[in-house]
């Protein structure tokens, strides 16, 4: 396993520890079709959370935010509807988020949650 | 939900309104958009505020921030607004205290490296801050003189941004780095020249001296090289200094021109103009796209507007001048709205009697035709020159000629005369001859029709139009004022009417 892997595996296990902190119940981690994969998705309430997860060590190269691109959002709509229609889950809405992870060498990661980027 | 809310100033022509800036922090994707109708350089402001926040050690917050100038209807244009857009941001994100920004206007543009570059127009945007009840203005350091000149304001000059966010409390270091000097780099003040230099000439100088102690607009003709130019340069010294109110409003017409150095506090001289004349219309009464900024003519406020070689101006400059002449301002009408500019300026004309020049005396040496020399005077001619109170001719120069009276002399005699008129018109809001209206002057003068019988003469013969003879009249009063006489008498009208018509009535 690539250390950049290993660093986006332990970034989506920090991210689904928020999701159930804020007292959400995750119902599919890593989910993957042709088009590509969803970090995480999960059920706040009646809401349905689509969240990607970007990690990065740190800071130098621009907030892990800033990674998540127009095409990146446009893909993420697409894969929520694919999951929708694969799943028998009926939301009363749905969003997507983005959870930046910094990971720095000592201490506990940073967590910056986004919410409704869509 | 994440606000923060501070204040600049937007001008249009000269009158600014207080501006809310307004900062929304939403926790989304990072973005930074600004709205409220910015110009191309005001929305080139999200790069430089994100640039110098970062350079100034302050963490640029990761949210989708949403800058919003109020009034939103209200078009903005320029770099002024920087510093405030930064500070809203700031405090949207809680780095620095936000009761405190919201209570203070800012006015400057910022580099990529977080210093505080000087804006032009401050002292108009100060004074409208003050103006509107929040006294309370920080400015680029470079700014500081022009901005203390207010009084009123409560000024802080501020070096870099981190020095503006240290003030409101930011824990952050404050760079040791220079301040951006002024725009306008301090040139030497030109001295006007003295009166004493132009040899001979008396009844040019004389005219001159008319022409200061009533405020009377002014047409020299003459060949080249008898001292046209020079007498017009040497106007400027004849004239009173500016009052406080006039002090004001040239030093803010020099400050949104960007031609205001404010080392020496306000302008309390009458300024000087003198475009040369391929000018435009919009280089003369002021033009530009989106908010139009002054011309030579609002920048010749409460001064002289000298155009030399009148004739070879343009005809559309030539007619633009006619409504500052008859209001004293000039409202100019952009995309982004209308300014109104102050241009209440004595105007002078030089001009050759022909387009060869030699057209004095018999003009035996004269090599234009009579189309020529008719076509080349009816540019000016018809309402622009009908304004014209003094119209004389200035011949050349004897080798036997001495050199005059001096500046100072003449001066003092200015003043006395000027005095005398802003006596008689205490109360009537004028304060020069040239200002009165023509009912006004003729009821001052009593029923004594013998003195203005060769007035009367000349309107039978149609040589002067009852404009005209208001005109006269109000030199001759101005005369009346340099001689020290309670009220013109016949002489004085007569020399008037001279000076009128080039000497060619009598």
């Amino acid at each position: 396993m690539l250390a950049k892997d290993a660093v986006g595996r332990y970034g989506e296990d920090v991210a689904a520890r928020h999701a159930v902190g804020l007292g959400w119940s995750v119902l599919d981690r890593n989910w993957r079709c042709p088009d590509g994969e969803l970090d995480l998705v999960a059920l706040d309430g009646a809401e349905l959370v689509v969240v990607e997860v970007k990690t990065r060590r740190s800071d130098r190269f621009g907030h892990p935010s800033l990674a998540v691109t127009p095409d990146k959002l446009s893909r993420l709509r697409r894969l929520t509807a694919q999951w929708l229609a694969a799943h028998d889950v009926h939301p009363a809405s749905v969003r997507i988020d983005v959870v930046a992870v910094v990971l720095p060498s000592r201490g506990a990661p940073l967590v910056d949650h986004l919410t409704g980027v869509v | 939900m994440l606000l923060g809310r501070t204040r600049s100033v937007c001008l249009v022509g000269l009158s600014g309104f207080v501006v809310d800036v307004e900062a929304h922090l939403a926790p989304s994707l990072p973005a930074f958009t600004l709205v409220g109708l910015p110009d191309t350089a005001l929305a080139e402001a999200r790069d430089r505020v994100r640039a110098a926040v970062t350079s100034s050690g302050l963490a640029w917050p990761n949210r989708r921030i949403t800058v919003n100038l109020s009034p939103a209807a209200l078009p903005k244009a320029g770099s002024a607004f920087d510093v405030a857009i930064a500070v809203a941001v700031l405090a949207g994100a809680g780095l620095v205290d936000p009761r405190a920004a919201a209570a203070t206007v800012h006015v400057g543009e910022l580099g990529l490296d977080g210093r505080l570059r000087p804006v032009r127009g401050v002292l108009p945007a100060v004074a409208a801050a003050v103006a509107a009840g929040v006294p309370r203005v920080v400015v680029p350091a470079g700014n500081l003189a022009e901005a203390r000149l207010v009084p009123g304001a409560d000024v802080v000059g501020a070096h870099c941004l981190a020095e503006v966010a240290a003030h409101y409390g930011a824990e952050v270091d404050v760079p040791d780095a220079d301040p951006v000097p002024a725009l306008v780099p301090p040139r030497a003040v030109a001295e006007v020249p003295d009166l004493a230099d132009v040899i001979g000439q008396d009844a040019a100088r004389g005219c001159l001296e008319v022409a200061a102690a009533g405020g009377h607009h002014l047409l020299m003709v003459g060949p080249p090289g008898v001292g046209k130019t020079m007498l017009a340069a040497r106007l400027p010294g004849l004239l009173p200094d500016l009052d406080e109110a006039g002090a004001v409003e040239v030093t803010a017409v020099h400050s949104l021109a960007g031609v205001f150095d404010p080392a020496g506090g306000l302008i309390r001289r009458p300024p000087f103009e003198n475009p040369h004349h391929t000018a435009t219309p919009a280089a003369v009464v002021g033009g530009g796209s989106g908010v139009p900024r002054p011309g030579a003519a609002s920048r010749a406020h409460r001064g002289v507007l000298f155009l030399d070689e009148a004739p070879e101006f343009g005809v559309a400059v030539l007619q633009t001048l006619r409504q500052p002449l008859e209001h004293g301002e000039v409202v100019l009408h952009r995309s982004a709205g209308a300014a109104r500019y102050p241009a209440r300026f004595q105007l002078v004309l030089a001009a050759n009697p022909c387009p060869c020049g030699n057209s004095v005396g018999k003009g035996l040496a004269c090599t234009c035709t009579a189309h020529q020399r008719r076509r080349y005077f009816g540019k000016l001619s018809g309402p622009l020159l009908d304004r014209v109170d003094l119209q004389v001719d200035v011949d050349p120069a004897r080798s036997t000629d001495r050199p005059g009276e001096s500046t100072a002399t003449v001066a003092a005699r200015v003043r006395e005369a000027r005095a005398a008129a802003a006596h008689r018109l205490a109360g009537t809001g004028w304060t020069t001859n040239a200002q009165v209206p023509g009912g006004w002057l003729r009821d001052r003068l009593g029923p004594d029709r013998r003195l203005v019988r060769e007035l009367d003469h000349c309107v039978d013969r149609g040589v002067l139009s009852l404009r005209g003879v208001d005109r006269v009249l109000r030199v001759a009063w101005t005369l009346a004022d340099l001689r020290g006489g309670e009220a013109p008498t016949a002489a004085d009208v007569g020399a008037a009417l001279a000076l009128r018509t080039r000497g060619q009535v009598l």
